[in-house]
């Protein structure tokens, strides 16, 4: 059993793909909301993100979805997903558009993959990272069950993140640089690839949040 | 010119890196599937949902919905298909056909689509592209050209950009356009040859090199694939990061994953 579902609507984007995504793999009930309550009442949260994170910070703050995001956080075995921008969001600070302070959950950089990237045989790499790539998987986790390490998952991003704490590092990606695909730390799991988007891996990654209890 | 990519060099270990994507392309009239598709266990032909359900089971990287409906009061048909294939495929989808203005664009992205595919309007008004990057971000904005040869410069080969169905020159120069769409915030470029599409004779690699080695972001070749041989000279010959194609998958002839194991076989990065 699922329970319910509550994925965080800050109002960035089409968040559909992520919520038929997860009926798609079993959940009892999915909630879109930025409702305080619904989100407390919830068994499970994703914390979704797509766009500029500059845009994205400003309505997170506004919605005061960062308190509400920290509260599920507080919740003990509360499970947590974070996507894309959501995974950015937690870090401290951003490098895109200037510079944009974040919520500094998980202490770190998000970095601009730069303009001169290339690969190991020098061949040059395109920005955004748009695409399938292998993840790595650092070390065990729920979530990874079920999947074959350096399985494939749908990425597209032009910043990527860097935790400062790397027992955090559940998953790496090469491109051009090693960067942080996955970090998890108790209740929280957050990913840089969609996983909505990611065909049956990122289906069973999502079936994996449904039945995690929480604790790794 | 970036060297040309090599079968056996690897980033790490067993690690391959990025794939080259395989993109089947529907191309969508009121509602339904055009071109025809012939798969022989299918129950309707024309339904977009049932053939992207399809592809998608048959492991393409992502699909491109084009809407070519005439009249535009009938958008909401198309909206509507797209909130159908969103909710039954977990792939990435691209939207393009139509789309005019930032409200198109919400809507299409509401209604599911991960990104938006932007022609004409780029030509009428580049500022869009700006300002839908800014909103909705760059991942999520791409620009399509219809590039068709002119007479060289100086022996030196020209594309210039064409609207309505190759039809109508611009006077604009394809490769200079890419540039400044890359500039103004583009995430990715969806490269039509005019003169290629619908031959079956392969990619205009001349035009999908010069692009690829201009611009930063990720191009995407479409228009004339008729053999899997095209779709490897598209990423080896052409430097493309994707490949698009139509009527090779919708009748049939092949498979994505007959394509995927033939440019795998020609050393080429795919998601098997």
């Amino acid at each position: 059993m699922s329970g319910v579902v509550a994925v965080i609507d800050y109002g960035m984007g089409n968040l559909h793909s992520v919520a038929s995504a997860l009926r798609q793999v079993g959940a009892d009930e999915v909630v879109v909301t930025h409702d305080a309550d619904r989100l407390a009442r919830a068994d499970r949260v994703v914390f979704p993100g797509v766009g500029a994170i500059g845009d994205c910070m400003t309505e997170i703050r506004r919605l005061r979805c960062d308190r509400l995001l920290l509260d599920a956080l507080h919740t003990r075995h509360k499970p947590v997903l974070a996507i894309c921008v959501g995974l950015q969001a937690l870090m401290s600070h951003s490098q895109e558009s200037g510079g944009v302070p974040c919520l500094d959950i998980l202490p770190g950089e998000v970095r601009h993959f730069g303009t001169a990237l290339r690969d190991a045989a020098g061949r040059r790499l395109k920005v955004p990272h748009m695409g399938w790539n292998e993840v790595r998987q650092e070390r065990a986790h729920p979530l990874w069950r079920g999947i074959p390490d350096m399985t494939r998952f749908y990425f597209v991003h032009s910043y990527y993140v860097d935790a400062i704490e790397r027992e955090l590092l559940a998953g790496s990606v090469r491109y051009g640089v090693d960067f942080d695909a996955a970090l998890a730390r108790g209740n929280l799991f957050a990913v840089q690839f969609h996983p909505e988007k990611s065909h049956t891996a990122g289906l069973q990654l999502l079936r994996n949040f449904l039945e995690w209890n929480g604790r790794c | 010119m970036s060297p040309p990519p090599s079968a056996c060099a690897t980033n790490r270990g067993n690690s391959m890196g990025l794939a080259k994507r395989i993109i089947p392309c529907l191309d969508v009239e009121n509602g339904r599937v055009v071109k025809g598709v012939n798969f022989v266990d299918i129950r309707d032909a024309g339904d977009p949902v049932e053939i992207a359900m399809r592809y998608n089971e048959q492991g393409a990287d992502e699909i491109t919905f084009l809407d070519i409906t005439a009249s535009h009061e009938d958008r909401d048909t198309t909206v509507h298909t797209v909130e159908q294939i969103a909710e039954h495929v977990f792939i990435p989808l691209t939207v393009g056909g139509g789309i005019r203005s930032v409200a198109d664009i919400r809507t299409m992205l509401n209604a599911g689509a991960d990104k938006v595919s932007i022609n004409t309007a780029a030509i009428r008004e580049p500022e869009l592209v700006r300002r839908a990057a800014q909103r909705f971000g760059s991942q999520c904005i791409v620009v399509a050209i219809d590039a068709k040869r002119v007479a060289d410069v100086d022996g030196v080969p020209r594309w210039e950009i064409f609207t309505h169905g190759g039809r109508r020159p611009t006077g604009i120069d394809a490769v200079a356009w890419a540039v400044t769409m890359a500039e103004l915030g583009a995430g990715e470029i969806l490269l039509t040859s005019m003169d290629r599409d619908g031959t079956k004779n392969g990619f205009e690699l001349g035009v999908t090199r010069a692009i690829t080695d201009a611009v930063d972001i990720p191009v995407i070749a479409s228009g004339g694939v008729g053999t899997l041989q095209h779709l490897v000279e598209g990423i080896t010959l052409g430097g493309a990061d994707a490949v698009l194609a139509a009527s090779i998958f919708h009748f049939g002839e092949f498979t994505v994953p007959q394509a995927k194991a033939y440019m795998a076989e020609h050393g080429i990065e795919v998601r098997l």
